[in-house]
């Protein structure tokens, strides 16, 4: 060219700033189609992102002022195309567009490959419910694909570490983007299952954009999981990103951590599942125990009843007896009485009987007839006694008036009918018809026999 | 494999379980199921306590074969 047609030594500054004289004095106005790709989105409200095709990328910018009229959001993937100028950032020494206007062109041919290829794999059920295998219900050995200095693994060990998870982790390390890295990942999960190397495989990497994931979106690794008789885990990129390989795994963790976190909590739930089961198992057996104590109570109180029962009719028995005996006996005696009764008046009847009573009266009879009689005589006799008695008295006194006199020895008060009775000197009381008089025996003389 | 045997004798745990709380079983055999749960929720503990936290890389051989190595992790 002709203006260094001499040796001209340029500054670095000089020289970029004459490219980006050249630049854009010539792309002034340009339309590019291509792919939208590491969009950051910074709180200045600029936006930058990459525009690429198969072959080549193009570094671009827009401003905040033309940001603000685009009526839709923009994602990674998407196709679109942009109006801009070409201009140099010299620090950098990059150039890129400098958009003013951009608009969706259909789909980006990264994502078109996505849908594409998920169609086709859906098509062939390699996505159906049919083929996920279950998790194990107790994984102890851990097959990790991915590389061994990205954040997946990092992540994985960080969980199990804080969860002081039990665990044999194998780490298969792979490339996770890049060319060659999907054939890498497939090939991995094959030899996990043809060693046997272990009981789930979590297959993944940390976030980045849809090309650094995109080994996951590829038909290789997608064939690899369907093969795969090791329950796959899939566990790409971030929450929102979602490949292939999460639709044909088994599981899909939104994040290495995730995948972890599942792992382990199927140990623990494991754990949480015997735990419950040994307390059900003892639970069980006591109530079984305890009901068969309260059968064996029950039953023994049966057992129990008919000796109760039995004592029962026993004393019922007992006390009906009695009575009958009782309601017997009253009755015989009732009866007997009665008996006693009628046969005392029988008797009482008896004619031999009124014959003694007739004859007992005629004996009280006679004995009272008797005992008056005797009172009567004595009666009687009493009456003459004193008759007599009376006449005696009556006699001598007659005899005294007569002149006679009665004398009576005054020693013993005999009476002296015979001289006999008296010596000299007895003194004599004479009784006269009137007085008396006391009187000395002189002489006595006896009267001539 | 240790993992089958886990996964039976929790099954068998499960089934002695639903057998016992299903109340039918005659007391000898309670007991003797009771007995069998119990030695199968030993075995199991046993198990998920054996289990140790052990991290490896697999390196691939130049012949194809594989080596198992410890594993740090870069911080």
């Amino acid at each position: 060219m002709d203006i260094f047609a001499e040796k001209t030594i340029l500054t670095v500054s000089r020289l970029t700033a004459l490219l980006r004289g050249v630049l854009e004095e010539n792309f002034e106005q340009v339309w590019v189609e291509g792919e939208l790709s590491n969009l950051s989105l910074p709180s200045s409200g600029h936006l930058y992102f990459t525009l690429k095709d198969s072959g080549a990328q193009l570094r671009s910018v827009m401003f905040k002022g033309a940001a603000k009229n685009l009526k839709f959001r923009l994602t990674d993937g998407m196709a679109l195309i942009a109006r801009g100028r070409i201009s140099v950032y010299d620090q950098r020494g990059e150039y890129q567009l400098i958009c003013e206007y951009l608009e969706p062109a259909g789909v980006g041919a990264l994502q078109m490959a996505f849908v594409q290829l998920k169609e086709r794999l859906a098509k062939e059920g390699l996505f159906e419910e049919v083929h996920k295998r279950p998790m194990p219900q107790f994984p102890r050995r851990v097959g990790v694909i991915t590389s061994a200095t990205g954040a997946a693994i990092h992540d994985i060990l960080n969980v199990l570490k804080r969860r002081f998870a039990s665990l044999e982790i194998l780490l298969y390390p792979v490339r996770v983007q890049g060319e060659g890295a999907a054939i890498e990942i497939a090939r991995a999960v094959d030899d996990m299952n043809r060693l046997k190397l272990a009981d789930v495989l979590i297959v993944g990497r940390g976030g980045g954009s849809l090309e650094d994931l995109w080994s996951f979106n590829e038909e290789v690794v997608a064939r690899s999981i369907h093969r795969s008789h090791i329950p796959v885990i899939s566990a790409v990129g971030h929450e929102t990103d979602w490949t292939i390989c999460d639709f044909v795994a088994d599981l899909r963790a939104p994040t290495p951590s995730a995948a972890a976190e599942l792992v382990i909590a199927s140990s623990e739930e494991l754990r949480a599942r015997l735990e419950s089961l040994t307390h059900r198992l003892r639970l069980a057996m006591e109530r079984q125990l305890a009901g068969m104590q309260a059968r064996l109570q029950a039953q023994r109180r049966s057992l129990h009843d008919p000796t109760a029962l039995q004592g029962h009719l026993a004393q019922r028995l007992d006390d009906l007896t009695e009575r009958l005996y009782l309601a017997l006996g009253n009755n015989v005696m009732r009866r007997r009485e009665q008996f006693e009764r009628l046969q005392a008046t029988l008797l009482n009847n008896n004619p031999v009987r009124q014959a003694d009573n007739l004859q007992q009266r005629i004996r009280l009879l006679c004995a009272q007839a008797e005992r008056l009689m005797m009172l009567r005589l004595e009666g009687l006799k009493q009456e003459f006694g004193s008759n007599a008695a009376r006449l005696e008295v009556l006699s001598p006194l007659n005899t005294l008036s007569r002149g006679y006199a009665i004398a009576t020895k005054k020693m013993d008060g005999q009476v002296v009918v015979d001289a006999a009775q008296l010596t000299a000197g007895n003194r004599l009381w004479i009784r006269f018809h009137r007085g008396s008089a006391e009187c000395c025996v002189e002489t006595v003389e006896a009267a001539k026999t | 494999m240790a993992t089958e045997k886990f996964e039976t004798s929790l099954k068998k745990l499960e089934d002695v379980v639903r057998r016992l709380e299903g109340g039918a079983l005659p007391l000898e055999d309670s007991l003797k199921a009771f007995e069998e749960g119990v030695k199968h929720a030993s075995f199991c503990a046993k198990k998920l306590d054996e289990a140790e936290r052990r991290v490896e890389v697999l390196l691939k051989r130049k012949d194809g074969s594989f080596n198992r190595e410890p594993f740090e992790p870069e911080e």
